[in-house]
C-alpha cells in the first residue's frame, strides 16, 4: 500500500524536557487513524510533524504530500473573523495564487459539500459553533488534501452536533478519500471515526497499543450498537487505562 | 430594539450629579458674594457663552481643524512606521525605545522647540505638528500591537499552506490589527486636541485664534467668565469628538466582525 506520511523513530523535546518518542505511526493512503491519549501524550505534537509545522530533534518525518495537499483543522474553528465564510473558505486557494473568481467558485462549492451553502456570506460571530467547525472543514477540504489532520476539532461541541458533523466528515472522506489523522481524548469518537485507533502513553509521548475497528465507512446505522464497536471500545479503553496507570504518581 | 429604560439609566445619573454640582457652585457664589474675577457662578459664564458663541463656535473650529489634521498626520506616520515593523522586526526593534521616548516626553516641554521650528508667522504649523507628535504614539503602538495580535493558529495555517509575507501581512497581520488601530485612532484624537490646545498656549500670539487664545486673551482681560466659557466649549469639544469616535469605532468594529 502507498504512505502518504510516516513518523520514523521521531523524539520531540520542549526545553530540554522530552514530549514525545521514540514514536512511529505509517499513514496507509485513504486510512483514518484516530490517535487518543490524555492530555500531554503528544498527540498534538505528532500531528505538527505530520504536517510539517515542527521538526523532530530526531527520527525521520516522510512526507509525500506537495504544497497545499496537507489541511489541517484545529481544535477551534479558527476562521479570519474579518472575513466571509466564503473568504475563509477560500483562504488556501488564495494563498496557492488562484484567481478571485476561481476561489469564489471552488469554495460556494466546498460550503455548498459541508451543508453551508447559504450561509456564504456570513461572518464567523454570525455563526454557530457547530457551523463554524463545518466552515474550517470546507476550508480544509477545499484544495481537496491527499493528508488530513484533524486536532481535537469536534471538542468544543455539544453531543448531538459532534455525532453529526462525525458522520459528515466520514461521508465527505468517501469522496477524495484523504488519510486522515484524528487526534481525540474520546474513545467512543475514536472507534466511531478510524479503522485504526492508536493510543498514546504521557510523558514522553509513545504508542501504548493499537486496535483495528472492521466495519465499513461511512458506518452503518445503529454501529454504537453493534458488537464491533462496543469490543473496538473496550480493548481501547483497556490500553488507555494500562497507559495512563504507567504515570500515575505514587 | 432596546427599551428605553436602560438608556435611562445611562443618561440620568451623570446628568443628575453635574446638575446638583452646577447648582452647589451657583449657590456658594451666590451666598457668599464671591467676587466674578475669581468665581463665577455658572449662569454668569452661561451669559458668557452665549454673549460670544460666534467667536467661540469659530475658535473651536479652528481647533477642531487643527487637531484633525493633526490626527490625519498621525495616523499617516503612525500606520507607515507600524507596517514597517510588521514587514521588518529589525526595524521594529530599532524603533521602540525612540517611540517610548515621543511618548514619555511632556508635550509641554517640546512647544517652544515647536513654535520656533515652525516660524513665529506661522504657528498653525506648530499645533498641527504638537497635536500629531501627540496622537502618533497610540496609534503607533495600537497598530504594532494589533499586528503582532494575530491567531498563532491562523499563523500556523499560513505556515501550512507556505504564505509569502507580503500575502501574510496582508491577509493576516492588516485585518488582525484593524480593531487595536481604531482603539490607537481613538484615544490619539483626544490627545491631538491636548496637543494643539498646549501648542497655542506656547504659541501665545499670531495668527492662531483656536480656544486656547480665547482662554490666554480672557485672562489678559481678567474677564474671567469667559475664560470659564471658552473652557466650558472646550471641554464640550473633546466630549464631543471623544463620542464621535468612539461611535466611529463601534461602527466600523461592527463592520469588521459582522455583528
Amino acid at each position: 500500500m502507498v504512505e502518504v506520511a510516516a513518523l520514523r523513530g521521531v523524539e520531540v523535546a520542549y526545553g530540554g524536557r522530552k514530549a514525545l518518542g521514540p514514536f512511529d505511526l505509517a499513514l496507509p493512503a485513504g486510512e483514518i487513524i484516530a490517535l487518543v491519549g490524555p492530555s500531554g501524550c503528544g498527540k498534538s505534537t505528532a500531528l505538527r510533524l505530520l504536517a510539517g509545522l515542527e521538526q523532530p530533534g530526531r527520527g525521520e518525518v516522510d512526507r509525500t504530500p506537495d504544497r497545499g495537499e496537507t489541511a489541517v483543522v484545529f481544535q477551534a474553528p479558527t476562521l479570519m473573523p474579518w472575513a466571509s465564510a466564503a473568504a475563509n473558505v477560500a483562504l488556501p486557494l488564495t494563498l496557492a495564487g488562484a484567481s478571485k473568481q476561481e476561489a469564489h467558485a471552488r469554495a460556494g462549492e466546498a460550503l455548498a459539500r459541508v451543508g453551508l451553502g447559504a450561509a456564504a456570506s456570513l461572518k464567523p460571530a454570525q455563526l454557530s459553533g457547530g457551523m463554524a467547525m463545518r466552515v474550517s472543514l470546507a476550508r480544509a477540504l477545499v484544495m481537496r488534501p491527499k493528508l488530513l489532520l484533524l486536532d481535537e476539532p469536534f471538542a468544543a461541541l455539544d453531543e448531538i452536533t459532534r455525532r453529526r458533523l462525525a458522520d459528515d466528515l466520514l461521508s465527505l472522506w468517501t469522496e477524495t478519500q484523504p488519510a486522515i489523522v484524528f487526534v481525540t481524548h474520546n474513545v467512543e469518537e475514536a472507534v466511531y471515526m478510524a479503522a485504526r485507533v492508536v493510543v498514546m502513553s504521557p510523558g514522553p509521548g509513545r504508542s501504548a497499543g493499537e486496535t483495528r475497528v472492521d466495519a465499513p465507512t461511512p458506518r452503518p446505522a445503529q454501529f454504537r450498537t453493534s458488537a464491533v464497536f462496543r469490543d473496538a471500545a473496550e480493548r481501547v479503553s483497556a490500553d488507555l487505562e494500562r497507559a495512563m496507570a504507567q504515570n500515575t504518581p505514587p | 430594539m432596546r427599551s428605553p429604560a436602560p438608556a435611562l439609566g445611562v443618561v440620568l445619573p451623570p446628568l443628575v450629579l453635574v446638575l446638583s454640582l452646577l447648582g452647589a457652585w451657583e449657590a456658594f457664589c451666590r451666598l457668599l458674594s464671591v467676587p466674578v474675577y475669581l468665581l463665577p457662578a455658572p449662569s454668569a459664564i452661561g451669559v458668557a457663552v452665549g454673549e460670544h458663541l460666534p467667536l467661540l463656535l469659530q475658535s473651536a473650529l479652528t481647533t477642531l481643524w487643527a487637531a484633525f489634521e493633526a490626527l490625519v498626520w498621525a495616523l499617516v506616520g503612525g500606520a507607515l512606521l507600524a507596517l514597517l515593523g510588521g514587514f521588518s522586526p529589525m526595524f521594529r526593534r530599532a524603533f521602540g525605545p525612540l517611540a517610548a521616548v515621543i511618548q514619555v516626553t511632556p508635550v509641554v516641554a517640546l512647544g517652544p522647540l515647536f513654535v520656533i521650528w515652525a516660524g513665529l508667522d506661522h504657528p498653525s504649523r506648530a499645533l498641527t505638528a504638537l497635536g500629531a507628535l501627540v496622537a502618533f504614539f497610540p496609534i503607533y503602538s495600537g497598530l504594532a500591537a494589533g499586528l503582532a495580535s494575530a491567531d498563532p493558529d491562523l499563523e500556523r495555517l499560513f505556515d501550512l499552506y507556505d504564505a509569502s509575507r507580503w500575502k501574510r501581512l496582508t491577509h493576516l497581520y492588516i485585518p488582525s490589527a484593524v480593531p487595536h488601530l481604531l482603539q490607537g485612532v481613538k484615544v490619539g484624537g483626544g490627545l491631538a486636541i491636548v496637543g494643539v490646545v498646549v501648542a497655542e498656549f506656547v504659541a501665545g500670539s499670531g495668527d492662531s485664534q483656536g480656544l486656547a487664545w480665547r482662554i490666554l486673551e480672557s485672562e489678559h482681560q481678567l474677564h474671567i467668565a469667559e475664560m470659564f466659557a471658552a473652557l466650558a466649549v472646550l471641554g464640550a469639544l473633546g466630549a464631543g469628538l471623544n463620542a464621535l469616535l468612539n461611535l466611529c469605532e463601534r461602527f466600523l468594529l461592527k463592520t469588521w466582525r459582522g455583528r
